[in-house]
């Protein structure tokens, strides 16, 4: 099973995003944004946190104008799975690959602390693991995580089980306490927690781990 | 040639920063301040001549890249 990390100049979450996938099983090559290809035969690619092209204009905004990441839509318009964390969620909505998008926090500071979520959606490689209903801890890191979608857009997340998670403190003002969304064919997902953050005993907790272990099996079973 | 956009989040967007302006207005003594919405410009130097042309260059240009229209609005003057 392959998967790849794409790495922005600014992104500092790459490493730690392929420990964490190695870590559930998978072969994992690091993906420089310059590239106009993906390595041959990936199951899944990553997009980490971090601030790519130091978050210039918008957040994610340049980076999802790379060359790489035109590649990257097409492998998810072709039905490839695609994820992202953090800035990697704000790189996803702006290529429209996910709907919204992330602007500054309610509270117009940073946070970083560990947050509670709800697991709305298990129905998803990366959420199955996961029981519904159920609160994990992750940790949250971001300056711009306040999701925005209109109402009628949020209506209709819920009614397709598009919500991944959701917040049970809303820390970032996010619309209907939204802290991960996946697409229509259910295999893109953006969040702004870190799973790979918490996902082995040294860091203190493991709510991050069922992640990428489903992801894994996911491939494993296809 | 000059291009100014001007890049504004929608109306209904919650604009944070724009409320922390106004709060800090208010907290100077300026009364009657109801509201505050903070954008941005971008200026262009365009090498053509033609303004029509150029319009069209610079609005798609807004749409690829400069403004997210999911959120934000753009308006373009050509200088």
């Amino acid at each position: 099973m392959r998967a790849g990390v794409v790495v922005f100049p600014g992104s500092n979450c790459d490493r730690d995003m392929a420990v964490a996938l190695k870590n559930a099983g998978f072969d994992v090559s690091m993906i420089w944004h310059k590239n106009t290809d993906l390595p041959s035969g990936l199951d899944v690619i990553a997009i980490p946190g971090g601030f790519s092209f130091g978050d210039y204009l918008r957040v994610g905004a340049i980076a999802a104008r790379s060359p790489i990441c035109q590649s990257v839509i097409r492998f998810a318009d072709a039905g490839g799975y695609v994820f992202g964390v953090c800035n990697g969620f704000q790189v996803l909505t702006e290529t429209g690959l996910l709907p919204g998008a992330l602007l500054r926090n309610a509270g117009l500071k940073y946070v970083c602390r560990h947050e509670s979520l709800t697991v709305r959606s298990t129905n998803s490689a990366y959420t199955g693991g996961y029981s519904a209903g159920q609160q994990i801890t992750v940790p949250i890191a971001h300056h711009d995580g306040n999701y925005n979608l209109p109402q009628d857009d949020v209506a209709r997340l819920f009614d397709e089980d598009r919500v991944a998670f959701t917040y049970d403190n809303n820390p970032n003002g996010s619309v209907a306490d939204i802290a991960g969304v996946l697409s229509e064919n259910r295999r893109v997902l953006g969040m702004m927690p870190h799973p790979e953050r918490l996902a082995e005993e040294a860091h203190g907790g493991t709510d991050g781990k069922p992640f990428f272990a489903n992801l894994f099996d996911q491939f494993v079973s296809a | 040639m000059k291009a100014r956009v001007y890049v504004m989040l929608k109306n209904g967007v919650l604009d944070p920063q724009g409320a922390a302006v106004q709060h800090a207005l208010g907290a100077l003594g300026f009364d009657g301040v109801s509201g505050v919405r903070q954008g941005k410009v971008i200026e262009l130097d365009l090498a053509g001549t033609d303004a029509d042309a150029a319009k069209a260059q610079v609005t798609e240009m807004c749409e690829k890249l400069l403004a997210n229209t999911v959120i934000e609005n753009y308006s373009i003057e050509i200088v």
